[in-house]
């Protein structure tokens, strides 16, 4: 029962470190699944691509989002497109990808693909906000 | 367990369900997904390949043994539904794929026919996107208004709200459920039915969910129309039916057109032919009509009244037991309910809950059930859903129950 939801991603789930609207940001981006209803929104503070985001939904989309933010930190626009395509190949494959960190965490997706876009709904969200930069 | 629940074999029965013996991860494989389709006893599954290896060939034209033979089974099966159903005539069974194109069906051809402009079709706040969805289409192409019958909390017909709906005459037609396939509600289609002719309307019943589970006589209801599925009734997918009164049929135009469904055919013209092989364009799904004639004769031979106890006994266990659950709430609580049993759970999100119960073997459905708009009268935004058939055991309830508990350590 929990080779899926691991100890990291119920952790997250419980005591999210980048949860909640900041202050002041400097761009925003928002993915919603509209089978499950779930929504995410996504804040980002430049320079440094500082993330913080708004999540309702389930424990996957919420600790995936918040472990985003902590693999994005100080990352380029670049990097964050080859660690957002690398995580796609994470939950095609379920092969771990050290480059990865804690989101390899979300591995056990790949046997579950009707929950594959809980996972990838925030990367939309920053990938949206990144456009508006 | 009481007398009624002992002389109800559920292992003979499971034991007619070749899938469940099947493991799901490591583990016995617990399905509580009924609602959204059924399992299929060895019965039908027989039928269908003994129509495919023995007895083959396209219905209704061939003049030669396999296609006759072939028509014999397709039609003793439009026989085999009357009678279940208690229709007053076998011309009064209309083949469709499933409840959906019986009720788009009825939507397409009776509401454009019979129903104005400025006409009003009244749907519940309960019904499936299948008993909406078309009324909504119907409007916004010929006219037609669609007005909505509030539930009370507890999931039930507010009559209040009914009387409302009706009060100015302009409803012409009452399309309803009569089992919610989210809140397990039965609803009262004996008295709406009476309630709709009083007022010069016709009544659709949606009974995908309530043939399953309890006897159902159309002339008894009163139904007009009376739409379901074969495959939440043990059958296959792909054969629906719909039933309609012979003078409403008779005043239908067809809904597709093709072979099959006329009279007489040249390049300028076509006439139809009479209900119920107007509205059966193209070749059926002859394999599948097939199927559901074996479903109808197995349910039978285990009778409904020894199902409804099963099932009634099983629900009364699966809401006390769910009930216990601290945190566990349960949407929906009408006095006359089925086995149909919706929940939310602190900290867990519906499908989180799915998810971990299929790391168990549990099979549960999670989301909003194809009926959104009744969530936000819920106040949720979706639900996670175990639903019974005949074949369930209290066992497997004991298991969900176990299973919550396990989750909630998960997220606690």
């Amino acid at each position: 029962m929990s080779d899926l939801y691991q100890a990291l991603i119920v952790e997250r789930h419980k005591h999210p470190r980048h949860a909640g609207r900041p202050a002041q940001f400097d761009a925003e981006g928002e993915g919603a699944n509209p089978i499950c209803g779930d929504k995410v929104h996504v804040y980002l503070r430049r320079p440094g691509m500082d993330v913080h985001y708004e999540a309702e939904g389930c424990a996957i989309l919420s600790a995936s989002a918040d472990l985003m933010a902590d693999a994005v930190a100080g990352k380029t626009a670049e990097q964050v497109a080859q660690l957002s395509r690398d995580f796609e190949t994470l939950l095609a494959t379920g092969q771990e990808n050290p480059a990865l960190g804690g989101l390899n965490a979300l591995a056990g997706l790949a046997a579950y693909s009707s929950r594959i876009r809980c996972a990838t709904l925030p990367w939309s969200a920053l990938a949206e906000a990144l456009h508006h930069v | 367990m009481s007398a009624t629940l002992r002389s109800f074999d559920v292992a003979a029965i499971r034991e007619d369900f070749p899938i469940l013996k099947r493991q799901v991860h490591g583990k016995p494989l617990v399905f509580l997904d009924s609602a959204a389709s059924a399992q299929k006893p060895r019965a039908v599954i027989d039928a269908m390949c003994h129509v495919m290896e023995a007895q083959y060939a396209n219905v209704h034209r061939g003049l030669h043994y396999m296609s006759e033979k072939t028509s014999d089974a397709f039609e003793a099966v439009r026989d085999k539904v009357a009678e279940f159903i208690n229709a007053a005539s076998r011309d009064e069974i209309v083949f469709t794929r499933n409840a959906t194109e019986s009720i788009n069906l009825v939507a397409y051809t009776w509401g454009r026919a019979v129903l104005r402009p400025g006409d009003a079709v009244a749907v519940s706040q309960m019904e499936h996107h299948a008993n909406l969805v078309p009324w909504q289409m119907l409007r916004d192409a010929h006219g037609t208004e669609l007005r909505i019958i509030k539930i009370t909390d507890a999931g039930e017909i507010d009559f209040d709200s009914l009387e409302q709906v009706f009060a100015d005459g302009k409803v012409k037609l009452l399309a309803v459920t009569q089992m919610s396939n989210v809140l397990g509600s039965y609803t009262p289609v004996e008295r709406l039915a009476k309630f709709a002719h009083e007022r010069g309307a016709k009544i659709l019943v949606d009974g995908c969910q309530a043939i399953v589970h309890r006897h159902v006589d159309v002339q008894a209801i009163g139904a007009d129309f009376y739409a379901f599925s074969g495959h939440k009734l043990y059958g296959p997918t792909g054969i629906g039916v719909l039933y309609g009164k012979r003078e409403l049929l008779e005043a239908m135009p067809p809904f597709m057109g093709g072979g099959e469904m006329i009279g007489h055919v040249t390049y300028e013209k076509s006439t139809w032919a009479k209900p119920p092989f107007r509205f059966e364009a193209g070749t059926p799904a002859i394999i599948e009509t097939i199927g559901l004639g074996a479903a109808i004769d197995y349910v039978r031979g285990i009778g409904f009244e020894a199902i409804a106890a099963h099932e009634h006994e099983l629900t009364e266990h699966a809401l006390a037991t769910l009930g216990n659950i601290e945190g566990v709430n349960i949407i929906g609580h009408a006095q006359d309910r089925g086995g149909v049993i919706s929940f939310t759970m602190r900290h867990a999100h519906p499908h989180d809950i799915a998810t971990l119960l299929d790391r168990q073997g549990i099979a549960v459905r999670a989301g909003h059930h194809c009926a959104e708009p009744l969530m936000g009268r819920m106040g949720v935004t979706g639900t996670a859903r175990a639903s019974f058939g005949m074949y369930t055991t209290p066992e497997e309830i004991d298991a969900l129950a176990k299973g919550l508990l396990r989750i909630k350590q998960v997220f606690a």
